[in-house]
């Protein structure tokens, strides 16, 4: 999944790179409120680390071996925050000194592998781990499916960048000048690996990482599992405080990203597959289908089992356009405006939820390896 | 070979290519006579000619270039052949193979047997991506074959990387050595203890339970780094000493680099 030099066009490595940006200033802004000092050796051990459990040959079930990225249990370890740094570090070293991963593409691998994977994994694992205790086999389960899904994830991210190369960029006779193949045959490539042999290693080492550290030093699962049962002493969280500000330039980006939508108007044709009723019965619209599928001629009328289900749901905005608003620029900022909002609504309530039935009371643990250093320090 | 041969194999392989590429840094040759950070402005600037180059001929042109800066600078080109050219041969090679019939574009040839059509598209994607990822990694391996790793890191100053990420990449590389020894004797006294073979669940779970060790072993280390830095006074504050020097021949190479770069994004456009 490490992207090398040549596959991705120097303005989508820009725009990954510009994406990646907030991030690390977020992750940074956190972790050094809470870290201060300590986040340099944490961080470059933690990195060395990462770079090389990315070396283990893992054996899978049916006799063969794989490699991991190590992006869950980073993620369970440290917390998102400090994963999302480790990695990028491990990925910069790997791309600079050992050819794995090209310099132009470091943005996009980080944003598919340091930073979606990271985000993904901390995620299904909270969502799944629960308030599990932190022995408890649930906690294996939610690992090993965190790294199966935060590796797809990133899969699936570094298969649009690819797809979107041939519809952006080609020469003057139309040849694609970066990764060639379309969206309808970047992403099934891409996932068919991850979905199968790459999960599956991801899965193993998170999951028996989990499961070693229950045996064995079952202290480096709390720093993620704030609602586990446990007779810790110590005190609540101080995760949270000043996050608005610690999130501001994730807020500037999405700002930003807002602004752009309208470009999605210079985008010429539709997307493979994502084809209306109405378009089997237009001339023009079928000759754009057939040149879309290898110059295979759609079928005669649209599939009766579209027809059937087409009707069942219309969109209040569709084409991004609301019947209301005339200039389509206007629609595309209000479609992704209502998007966004809706998707922000949702977080705030399914948090609000979260941190109630969730919350440790006066006897919980920091939920960040930060605090919990900061805490061992203060009780040395 | 089993599961514990390959993890060795392939943590020697990453500290064999650590040394050859120090061991290299060291030779005298056009590349290791320039300042560090003349070198990581000129790779990067041509890796970026490269990246832009719309037109093969160009892309073949540069290729050219990183191939008369490895002989200049002593690399030997069976080196190159074998860990860079080939490799990517083999990876990026079969990735663009089946672009040739997917895409859709103008015949030129058909397959005998099969029938399948061979576009003129198709060939030039093919050849776009294969070329341009040959010279873009061309140039990078020149980049780290002939400068000391430390140096390279220094160098990133130039680009307006922060110094705490400049100092933690110089302490990640180190550990990363550190732990690769580690990570070695792990598995050498593993398989040193192993008679027989073990069965698949029991694979996993060794492997799985040496990365925990492993990890257990890093956070430990971080700490004992950390009381170490502590005790020899650090505040928090981070320097860089930076002994770099930049000759006439550093500049007039900066000068050829960027023309270089230069003429390969005007005449790639």
């Amino acid at each position: 999944m490490h992207i090398p030099d040549g596959y991705l066009s120097p303005s989508t490595c820009v725009v990954m790179y510009a994406g990646s940006s907030p991030f690390w200033y977020v992750a940074l802004r956190r972790l050094k409120r809470w870290l201060s000092t300590k986040l340099i050796p944490l961080l470059s051990v933690f990195a060395a680390f990462s770079f090389l459990v990315m070396m283990f040959n893992l054996p899978l079930p049916g006799g063969t071996t794989g490699h991991a990225l190590g992006v869950a249990i980073a993620a369970i370890v440290l917390g998102p925050w400090a994963s999302i740094l480790a990695l990028s570090i491990a990925l910069l070293i790997q791309a600079v000194f050992f050819g794995d991963g090209g310099i132009t593409t470091l943005g996009a691998n980080c944003f598919n592998m340091a930073i979606v994977g990271s985000l993904v994994a901390y995620l299904v694992y909270r969502i799944l781990a629960g308030r599990a205790a932190i022995t408890s086999s649930r906690r294996v389960v939610a690992a090993a499916l965190a790294g199966y899904t935060a590796i797809n994830a990133s899969a699936f991210c570094a298969a649009i960048e690819f797809g979107l190369q041939p519809l952006l960029f080609k020469d003057v006779t139309g040849a694609p000048l970066y990764a060639p193949y379309p969206l309808s045959i970047a992403v099934p490539a891409m996932m068919i690996g991850h979905l199968t042999f790459a999960g599956l290693a991801e899965m193993v080492l998170s999951g028996g990482m989990v499961a070693y550290f229950q045996r064995a030093n079952p202290r480096l699962l709390e720093h993620t599992a704030p609602g586990a049962a446990r007779s810790s002493e110590e005190p609540p969280p101080a995760v949270g405080q000043g996050a608005w500000s610690a999130l501001r330039p994730l807020w500037f980006a999405l700002a930003l990203l807002l602004a752009l939508t309208p470009l999605g108007i210079l985008a010429g044709g539709a997307a493979w597959g994502e084809w209306g009723v109405h378009d089997f019965s237009q001339a023009e619209a079928r000759q754009r289908i057939a040149a879309a599928s290898s110059n295979l001629a759609p079928p005669a009328r649209a599939p009766h089992g579209l027809e059937r289900l087409a009707s069942l749901w219309t969109a209040p905005f569709p084409q991004y356009a609301p019947a209301f608003v005339r200039r389509p620029v206007l629609g595309y900022l209000l479609s992704a405006m209502f998007g966004s909002g809706i998707i922000m609504l949702l977080l705030l309530i399914f948090s609000a939820v979260y941190t109630r039935a969730g919350s440790p009371g006066k006897t919980g643990t920091p939920q960040t390896l930060e605090s919990r250093l900061a805490l061992r320090d203060e009780q040395k | 070979m089993s599961f514990v041969e390959r993890t060795l194999s392939s943590l020697v392989n990453a500290m064999e290519r650590a040394l050859y590429a120090e061991e290299l840094a060291k030779s005298k040759g056009l590349l290791q006579r320039l300042d560090p950070r003349i070198k990581v402005l000129g790779m990067l600037a041509l890796i970026v000619a490269s990246a832009m180059a719309h037109r093969l001929w160009v892309i073949g042109a540069l290729f050219a270039l990183a191939v008369t800066m490895a002989v200049a600078s002593g690399v030997p080109l069976a080196v190159l052949l074998k860990r860079v050219w080939m490799a990517i041969l083999m990876f990026t090679g079969v990735i663009a193979l089946p672009a040739l019939f997917i895409v859709p574009g103008r015949e030129v040839w058909r397959l005998p047997g099969i029938g399948w059509p061979v576009t003129a598209q198709g060939l030039a994607s093919a050849a776009y991506l294969v070329a341009r990822v040959e010279t873009a990694a061309t140039f990078s391996v020149l980049l780290i074959l002939c400068a000391p790793w430390s140096h390279v890191l220094k160098a990133l100053r130039v680009l307006r990387v922060p110094v705490v990420l400049v100092v933690i990449l110089g302490m990640t590389y180190r550990y990363i050595l550190l732990l690769l020894q580690t990570a070695h004797d792990m598995f050498e006294s593993r398989r040193s203890r192993m008679v027989g073979r073990l069965d698949a669940a029991e694979r996993r779970r060794v492997a799985t339970a040496s990365a925990g060790v492993l990890m257990s072993k890093s956070l430990q280390l971080s700490g004992d780094v950390y009381s170490a830095m502590l005790s020899r006074g650090f505040r928090g504050e981070v320097y860089l000493l930076d002994e770099f020097e930049t000759s006439n021949f550093d500049w007039v190479m900066l000068a050829v680099f960027m023309v270089l770069a230069g003429c390969g994004v005007y005449f790639g456009r």
